[in-house]
């Protein structure tokens, strides 16, 4: 025991902040998701990387319906609510009406590509300015940790407790890359809240979106691979690995489309 | 290698909900659950042993906010006088 440090105070030698518990703009105890749930890390990188850029005073956060909904009353960003999978068209008509401001949605995979899949493909085809960011767990977590569209072959859910099978339950959708080619879409990656390396490539992709959208360049899109242990029948401890040999498997990290890095394509 | 610390932590542990997250986000391995001791809700917390580089790995992944992260302006020799 003697080997540990005196957390219970700051340190009384020279030393800068770097993190204060909750993240600007996200109130403490914001919010009541379970143990090991991926989605917090996800809502704190958005709003940092938000106010990293300087944006926090024009943002407006459009949410979607499902666990992470729990953080809106609980964020100094505006907020406003969208009925199940419709928030990609709310945040049109807001863009449309405030250009001025930054408009961007959060959803999961159940509101997005279940409830309300046309809407996002319609924003992204018409290269609405806003940015749409999807928490993927491949579940409807809060009503219970059932199969989504983009629940991946072999994922245990409610549903498919053998895991999902694709002469029963059929395929999944790759959501980034099936937006990526429509041509008013000038940015899309997928990140991952399972890691702190997954975390900080994260952060540099929502900076990126949100700076497409700052630069007026089209329509961006986030996806984010978050844990839901609850919902896939793990302990919290394991459901990071889990995400990476099952999750990552099939929905791949990575950048999928930069127009402002390749700006004559 | 000499090791060091170039940073600490305050460790919120009655927010703590004992999800682990932050033990393997922890590159240097510097944190560890507790094995006895729980908090008032009943879950076991990490505690921090010396060695922390400030990357604040712990933080960003950590559902519950539990974490305050220092940098010390001066790295300190791992063995030197606690923080
Ligand atoms: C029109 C409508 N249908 C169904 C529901 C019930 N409902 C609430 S949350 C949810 C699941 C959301 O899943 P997802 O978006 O993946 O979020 P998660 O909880 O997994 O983070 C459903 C089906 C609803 N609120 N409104
Ligand atoms: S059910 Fe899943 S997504 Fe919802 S709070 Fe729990 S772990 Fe997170
Ligand atoms: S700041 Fe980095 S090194 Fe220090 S305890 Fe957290 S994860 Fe470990
Ligand atoms: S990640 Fe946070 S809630 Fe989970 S064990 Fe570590 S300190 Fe506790
Ligand atoms: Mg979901």
């Amino acid at each position: 025991m003697s080997n540990l440090v005196d957390t219970a105070a700051p340190p009384s030698r020279p030393a800068k902040l770097v993190d204060d518990f909750a993240p600007p703009l996200i109130l403490p105890g914001a919010h009541k998701l379970c143990a090991g749930c991926g989605e917090p890390a996800a809502i704190r990188s958005v709003v940092e990387m938000v106010d990293e850029l300087g944006l926090t005073s024009r943002s407006v956060g459009v949410f979607g319906i499902g666990c992470y909904t729990s953080f809106s009353p609980g964020m100094d960003v505006e907020v406003l609510q969208a009925l199940h999978g419709r928030a990609p068209s709310l945040a049109t008509g807001l863009k449309r009406v405030q250009p001025q401001s930054i408009v961007f949605t959060i959803q999961g995979d159940g509101d997005m590509v279940n409830e309300g899949l046309q809407e996002v493909i319609h924003t992204a085809a018409r290269g609405e300015n806003v940015t749409c960011i999807m928490l993927n767990n491949g579940v409807f977590g809060e009503t219970g940790g059932h199969m989504t569209a983009t629940t991946v072959i072999g994922q245990r859910t409610k549903n498919s407790l053998e895991g999902r099978d694709p002469k029963k339950h059929g395929y999944p959708i790759r959501m980034a890359e099936m937006l990526a080619p429509l041509d008013g879409v000038a940015y899309v990656a997928r990140g991952a809240t399972n890691n702190a390396g997954n975390i900080f490539q994260l952060r540099k992709m929502l900076r990126s979106a949100f700076q497409v959208q700052a630069d007026g360049l089209g329509f961006s899109f986030v996806e984010i691979l978050t844990m839901c242990p609850t919902g896939w029948f793990l302990q919290t401890g394991e459901a990071p690995d889990y995400l990476q040999d099952k999750l990552q498997g099939f929905h791949k990290v990575g950048i999928i489309k930069d127009l402002a890095k390749a700006p004559d394509e | 290698m000499t090791r060091e610390s170039r940073g600490t932590l305050v460790i919120d542990i009655e927010r703590c909900k004992g999800c682990e997250l932050c033990i393997d986000a922890c590159k240097p391995g510097v944190l560890a659950m507790t094995t006895q001791s729980r908090n008032d809700m009943g879950y076991l917390y990490p505690e921090l042993t010396p060695g922390c580089t400030a990357c604040h790995a712990c933080a960003l992944i950590c559902p519950d906010f539990v974490f305050q992260v220092w940098k010390y302006d001066d790295p300190v020799a791992v063995g030197e006088a606690a923080p």
